[in-house]
């Protein structure tokens, strides 16, 4: 194997082995955590075909994992991957305006990332954090009770 | 006067940590279950009259009493916090404030069931709230509440979490143990039901955390004090998620069938700017939306089902008269249209169809005959899916194009909105 995960995200992926009776169980951790380490953020072939050895199955079936869950990334993502729901709650209470104040700071199109991969914008649907619409998440953090003002103020505050 | 049960910790700070739930008198409830036997409890569970708040009501009880008595056979429980149904946000209230109530309540019903295995599934994206869980099983390991001999019984416990990523569809209870197995989260052929076949080909219950989290009061309280609560068949207390055009929208704490007029005006402060409502969703985007002339329905299973909606979630989402239904419909089709698992061709085509349709009205390129399109693209989704996700989108449709036809029609003809 030429490109082989670090050894401190096997570690990672050894210890969620743990939790179930068979090998298989774990692909999804194993993605997430294998993800989360990658620096840019995705599933790469390498990454794969690792996981794959490790837990007795085809890479054509961990990419098929991959594709059927939204959260897996198999392109590059900006560092900071702003995600904004769009869904019922989100869009009673301004989400488009959200949406749109984004994209015009950004200078970018919902589904794209800005010149210098530091943003990558999307929509997505309801986050479970309805009462507090509209709201966004950005990586692993959530934001909520956005207005324009707020919005402006999160982005000019990330590194 | 009502007493809260599912969020009467999480008012304190630290109310996520072992020391706060202690204090307020958890873990009082295990040692208390682990007196009798596992049979017992069902019964007790029974006798409260708890139904599931996962969404389709089935009575919790009944549910644990499918499970084969074999001692030898492996058995599990799995918790359903995939919360992903729109306009829902209350598992969430319970897994980051007060994940001990959560855990005592699997702990309960693991030893009801007679498994020693446990899984929570949470969705990807509530990495703060698993996080949460997973520093509360620690903590709970470290006290003697779950793992070898729990509190000095015969009675073994792990539980683990599972997270999922992004696909909606793993909150149906098949769909949820393929997912934890390691596949693609697409519903199975039922039956066999999971109560015989379920995680690993091994008798499962799967329930909902807002259910769990009732068990540790039926067993302290007692079952007679729960079915007191509420409407006879539908009793317990009840989390409302409310969102939209409210001044307070959150999490309630309510006894079930609570009139939805008071949960709106009383409980979430009216309408924003003084608006008139025009439409609730009751339940999630999956129950068909009610309008004005039903707001003194009591929100319950029963008597939803009775007017054409559900009780669903509980997730109340509610639209004031500024509120394009057209758009609303197009947003929820699209919804289900993203998630659907494309097992099935009537769901997966069909919902694809619905969306563009919905579109071209909402963005004013409308045709003749799109209603009636619409209509019969129903028609041919309804009855015909594997899973109730295909069903869920065309009764949210068809509720809406009942009760606001006109909006329909005037965007269709007039290729233009009428609020
Ligand atoms: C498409 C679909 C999505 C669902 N999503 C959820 C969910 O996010 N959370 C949940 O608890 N139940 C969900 N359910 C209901 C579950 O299938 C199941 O009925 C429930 O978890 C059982 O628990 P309960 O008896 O405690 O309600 C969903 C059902 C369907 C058909
Ligand atoms: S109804 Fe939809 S979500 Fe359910 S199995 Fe069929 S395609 Fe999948
Ligand atoms: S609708 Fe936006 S978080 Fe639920």
């Amino acid at each position: 194997m030429a490109v082989m995960l670090k050894d401190t995200t096997l570690e990672k992926i050894r210890r969620a082995m743990k939790c179930y009776p068979d090998k298989r169980s774990a692909c999804m951790s194993a993605l997430r955590i294998a993800q989360l380490d990658d620096p840019e953020n995705r599933l790469t072939e390498q990454a794969f075909r690792h996981i794959a050895d490790l837990l007795d199955m085809t890479p054509v079936s961990l990419h098929e994992m991959a594709k059927f869950y939204t959260m897996y990334n198999l392109e590059p993502v900006g560092k900071y991957h702003i995600q904004v729901c769009a869904n019922i709650s989100c869009s009673l209470l301004g989400a488009e305006h959200i949406i749109r104040h984004i994209e015009r700071i950004l200078n970018i199109k919902v589904g794209e990332t800005t010149q210098d991969n530091k943003f990558t914008l999307s929509t997505v649907e309801c986050l479970g954090s309805c009462g507090t619409a509209p709201m966004m998440q950005i990586n692993q953090e959530y934001y909520e009770d956005l207005t324009e003002d707020k919005v402006g103020s999160i982005l000019d505050s990330l590194e | 006067m009502f007493e809260e049960i599912l969020i009467k910790n999480i008012k304190v700070p630290e109310s996520h940590r072992i020391v706060s739930y202690l204090r307020n008198g958890g873990y009082t409830a295990l040692p208390e279950a682990l007196k009798h036997s596992g049979e017992t409890i069902i019964q007790m569970v029974k006798d409260s009259g708890l139904r599931g708040r996962g969404g389709a009501g089935f009575p919790t009880g009944l549910k644990w009493s499918f499970i084969p008595k074999d001692p030898t056979l492996q058995k599990y429980l799995c918790c359903n916090a995939d919360e992903g149904e729109p306009g829902t946000f209350k598992d969430r209230e319970i897994i980051e404030k007060d994940p001990h109530l959560l855990l005592e309540g699997m702990t309960i019903a693991s030893y009801a069931i007679g498994a020693s295995k446990a899984y929570i599934y949470i969705r990807g994206e509530f990495e703060f709230g698993a996080g949460r869980l997973e520093g509360a099983i620690q903590e709970a390991y470290d006290k003697g509440f779950l793992g070898k001999k729990i509190l000095g019984s015969g009675f073994d416990l792990d539980i683990y979490v599972h997270r999922g990523y992004g696909a909606y569809i793993c909150g149906e209870e098949t769909a949820l143990l393929e997912s934890i197995e390691g596949y693609r989260g697409q519903p199975r052929i039922k039956p066999p039901f999971p109560a015989l076949k379920g995680l690993y080909k091994k008798p499962t219950v799967i329930n909902n955390v807002e259910t769990l989290s009732c068990v540790p009061a039926i067993i302290s309280k007692g079952p007679g004090w729960f079915s007191k609560i509420g409407p006879e068949k539908s009793p317990g207390p009840k989390l409302f998620c409310i969102s939209g055009h409210v001044n307070r929208p959150g999490v309630y704490e309510l006894p079930m069938g609570t009139p939805l007029r008071d949960i709106i005006y009383d409980h979430a402060g009216g309408i924003r700017g003084g608006r008139k409502v025009k439409a609730v969703i009751p339940g999630g985007v999956s129950a068909p939306m009610l309008t004005v002339k039903d707001i003194d329905i009591a929100m319950d299973f029963d008597s939803l089902a009775a007017k054409g909606s559900m009780l669903g979630s509980g997730a109340v989402v509610v639209m004031d008269d500024t509120t394009c239904i057209v758009k609303i419909a197009y947003i929820v089709n699209k919804f289900f249209s993203h998630e659907s698992c494309g097992k099935c061709t009537p769901c997966r085509e069909g919902t694809t169809w619905l969306t563009k349709v919905l579109k071209r009205l909402e963005y004013g390129e409308g045709r003749e005959g799109d209603l009636e399109l619409l209509d019969s693209l129903c028609g041919n989704i309804f009855g015909r899916t594997f899973c109730p996700l295909g069903d869920g989108a065309v009764m949210a449709l068809r509720g809406a194009m009942k009760n606001f036809r006109d909006e329909f029609e005037y965007h269709a003809k007039n290729k233009t909105c009428m609020v």
